[in-house]
């Protein structure tokens, strides 16, 4: 038996853009509301997971399979960035001994 | 049980456990959670038949990337009496923004879709390893050797940040 995408089966793209849609303000809002910087990067995780998302729903919703390369490269920045902005966020704990983003305004003039 | 309702389902628990990740106070707890989140979002995509890009987001980020971030959450001993908060103000401004971004997120999107006509679906396996390999080393192969060199750079980063601290501690 051959599946169907489940786009044919009932479920409408709408509810996919609504659940991406709140998965990315989740991440906004935990942007704007936490100051530990560790959970700050992993909030940015969460908005590319939903930008993911809706990749995804469209490319089966319209049975191309390039917005999944794209899912795919998004997925290389992210692994890059996170190994970066960790290492970066180690050492600014080694001199500062916080990861709060309160403290992080040094680099001011 | 429906389609509908497994989907319906498995959002929800999606979006609880991201919601999670903003609340919980200690930070290996949030990152607990942010791992349920990137497994939930794999089965959102075995539903929509995208199985290769399931398997790559548990291994590259509930197993890659996690860890790393459990890593340095261990390395830094953080726990909830030195957590920073923030203030109510803060809290409450940052809800009514995201909210007002959510409204014009959503008003934007909903015109758009309502033009937009579903392709023709033939090609269930279109989410599996052997299309996806030949779409990615046919016609997006630049990007990808692109993508390697951005690999190096971020390694050879983090390599130097790592010697230099060690530089200071001696």
């Amino acid at each position: 038996m051959v599946l169907s995408s489940i786009f044919q089966q009932g479920v409408s793209i709408e509810y996919y853009i609504v659940l991406s849609s709140v998965l990315f303000i989740i991440g906004v809002v935990g942007v704007l509301t936490r100051r530990n910087a560790i959970i700050l990067l992993m909030c940015i995780e969460l908005m590319l997971n939903a930008v993911n998302l809706l990749l995804v729903a469209f490319s089966t919703y319209f049975g191309k399979a390039d917005a999944q390369i794209f899912v795919f490269f998004i997925m290389v920045v992210a692994a890059a960035e996170a190994t970066v902005g960790l290492s970066i966020l180690i050492l600014a704990y080694r001199t500062l001994r916080t990861t709060d983003v309160g403290i992080f305004n040094k680099l001011k003039g | 049980m429906s389609l509908e309702l497994i989907a319906t389902l498995l959002g929800g628990l999606t979006i609880g456990s991201a919601l999670m990740v903003v609340i919980s106070k200690h930070p290996v707890r949030s990152v607990l959670y942010l791992v349920l989140t990137f497994f939930l979002i794999s089965s959102n995509y075995i539903l929509m038949n995208a199985q290769f890009i399931a398997i790559v987001n548990i291994i590259v980020y509930a197993g890659a990337i996690m860890v790393l971030f459990l890593f340095v959450l261990m390395l830094l001993n953080l726990n909830t009496e030195n957590e920073p908060k923030s203030t109510l103000l803060v809290k409450v401004s940052a809800v009514i923004a995201g909210g007002l971004l959510f409204t014009v997120l959503i008003a934007a999107l909903r015109e758009g879709v309502v033009m937009a006509q579903p392709g023709i679906i033939d090609a269930n396996d279109q989410g599996l390893v052997e299309n996806l390999g030949r779409l990615l080393f046919t016609k997006y192969v630049l990007p990808f050797e692109v993508s390697s060199v951005l690999f190096i750079a971020a390694m050879v980063g983090a390599v130097l940040m790592a010697k230099r601290e060690k530089q200071t501690v001696d």
